[in-house]
């Protein structure tokens, strides 16, 4: 199995022995290297989501989707981003400037957050705390304040009603996302992200015992409501809402919640595909030696990929599939149905590991 | 050197922010402020290693107490809220300098008289791991904290039930 750590410790012996800088100045190098990985990656993956679900959205609607723009139309997201930069970005007359304005770097904010906890290869994990689990929901729940003083800052009534529709379904979608997080750290016993992939060395999770799986459904369906995607997007109902929260919003500001809503996808497969999955880490049987060892030439980072963006294919499936609820609909669905259960497959969970 | 550096950019932070947080007439202005000082309290938590309680302190106060002001100020009328002004009256600026005052020359004393300082200084930059903080929390022994855990949350119950008792509609038989 490859280690991505070699790579990192050269880097860090690279600035410390043999170019002699100090503790202070190796680490902001080092941070700063990080960070532009992390931005990088971030609008590489947004650019391929984005071109991902317009294709994939065409074929389930018989169509072909962008093809003027490149050879199957590959450059037409190139095109949009160069559109949207060059956008001049005005606000609204008698709206808030100031909320108007920092909204989006919230939502950008929580994004990339949560994005740097994903693990993608052994000894690739960005933000490894002992507390990884819990702060990352921690940090994901700064995006509603985003979404909601987006609505606010706008001086637009449809944007305050979106706002607030968006905000109530994500602040109750986070109690089954959580209580799912949880039912993994009571498994696992850990909630430091590398330990949780550690942990399913012998057979990923939903494996591992006759209800993660129940989890891991759970989990797809509350994580598609907190991306306010799916059957879910009454935030941004076109029909009721023009756009949603971000109506007014033009340039750049669009792009940062445009950005945010497919990296919000890109981040929940990926902690799906972390906590239930096995993340980086290949699917190995017990007792099938030789099945395992060549499961461990294929190299962690496709691993991480091809699950995660089988999660993402999924959740477009179901988005391109599903009539969207209304927002008593929806509320029902987590407060009377998937929270209980959430509660009994915890319940459950906890019982079996007391017990087995 | 970074740890002085980072502390003064949150210095800044927290303070900037929560003198704007009370200087500013717009309500939503200030739920914002008060968001920014709250997230300079947690940045803080994690400049000493407390990963748990900097989790913490953005999950509870950051994503929920800040989201609960949101929704109470949309759920008030928009003009009994907007614009509000506090004029200086000369003894309320005195009370409050005094109660500062008192404030200061306690914690002074609290930190002078059990050595606070050199404790802090000699303490090691490590982290708690997360096993020892959910015993503590859990257990019952000594210096174990089940009884106050259990008393809070009974105490959020209640609270929750009378807050449904307060709001809900009386059904008119």
């Amino acid at each position: 199995m490859y280690d991505f750590s070699i790579v990192t410790r050269w880097i860090d012996s690279l600035l410390r022995h043999t170019l002699n800088l100090g503790d202070f100045w190796s680490i902001l190098i080092e941070c700063i290297l990080v960070g532009i990985c992390i931005l990088t990656a971030y609008a590489l993956i947004a650019i391929v989501l984005i071109f991902m679900e317009r294709k994939v959205c065409a074929y389930f609607q018989c169509r072909l989707g962008p093809m003027r723009v490149g050879p199957w139309g590959i450059f037409q997201v190139f095109a949009d981003v160069l559109k949207m930069l060059i956008k001049e970005i005005f606000a609204v007359d008698k709206a808030d400037k100031m909320l108007y304005y920092i909204a989006p770097f919230l939502v950008i904010i929580a994004s990339v957050g949560t994005f740097s906890f994903l693990p993608w290869n052994k000894g690739a994990v960005v933000l490894d705390f002992n507390v990884g689990v819990f702060l990352l929901t921690a940090i994901s729940s700064i995006g509603i304040l985003g979404v909601f003083l987006a609505g606010w800052g706008s001086n637009n009534k449809y944007s305050v009603v979106s706002a607030m529709r968006g905000a109530v379904q994500m602040i109750s979608y986070e109690m089954s996302l959580c209580l799912c997080l949880i039912s993994a750290v009571v498994l696992t016993g850990t909630m430091q992200i590398g330990g949780i992939v550690e942990a399913q060395h012998g057979a990923w999770l939903i494996f591992q015992t006759p209800v993660t799986w129940l989890a891991f459904l759970v989990f797809l369906v509350a994580g598609n409501a907190e991306a306010n995607r799916g059957p879910f997007d009454l935030a941004e109902a076109e029909s009721e809402l023009t756009a949603g929260y971000h109506t007014e919003y033009s340039g750049m500001g669009f792009g940062f919640y445009y950005l945010a809503e497919y990296l919000n996808l890109f981040v929940i497969s990926g902690i799906a595909a972390t906590v239930f999955l096995g993340g980086w880490m290949p699917l190995h049987v017990a007792g099938l030696d030789g099945f395992n060892a060549v499961m461990d030439f294929i190299p962690g980072i496709i691993w991480f990929f091809v699950k995660t963006f089988a999660i993402v294919w999924i959740l477009m499936w179901i988005r391109w599939t599903f009539p969207r609820l209304r927002i008593d609909q929806i509320l029902k669905l987590e407060w009377k149905y998937l929270m209980p259960l959430m509660l009994v497959i915890l319940t459950l969970t906890t019982v079996w590991v007391a017990l087995v | 050197m970074a740890n002085l550096v980072m502390f003064c950019i949150l210095a800044v932070v927290i303070l900037g922010s929560a003198i704007m947080c009370v200087l500013t007439k717009r309500i939503m202005r200030s739920a914002t402020f008060l968001l920014f000082v709250l997230f300079g309290v947690a940045g803080i938590y994690f400049l000493l290693d407390y990963t748990f309680l900097g989790a913490a302190q953005i999950s509870v106060y950051a994503g929920g107490i800040t989201i609960m002001y949101i929704f109470a100020i949309q759920l008030v009328s928009k003009r009994t809220l907007q614009g509000l002004v506090e004029r200086f009256k000369g003894s309320r600026v005195v009370n409050g300098i005094l109660l500062s005052i008192v404030g200061l020359v306690t914690v002074g004393l609290v930190l002078i008289k059990n050595n606070f300082y050199n404790a802090a200084m000699q303490a090691t930059d490590t982290e708690v791991p997360m096993e020892q903080i959910g015993t503590a929390l859990l257990g019952s022994d000594k210096y174990q904290y089940v009884l106050p855990f259990e008393f809070i949350s009974l105490f959020l119950l209640a609270c929750i039930i009378g807050g449904i008792m307060i709001a809900r509609k009386e059904d008119n038989k």
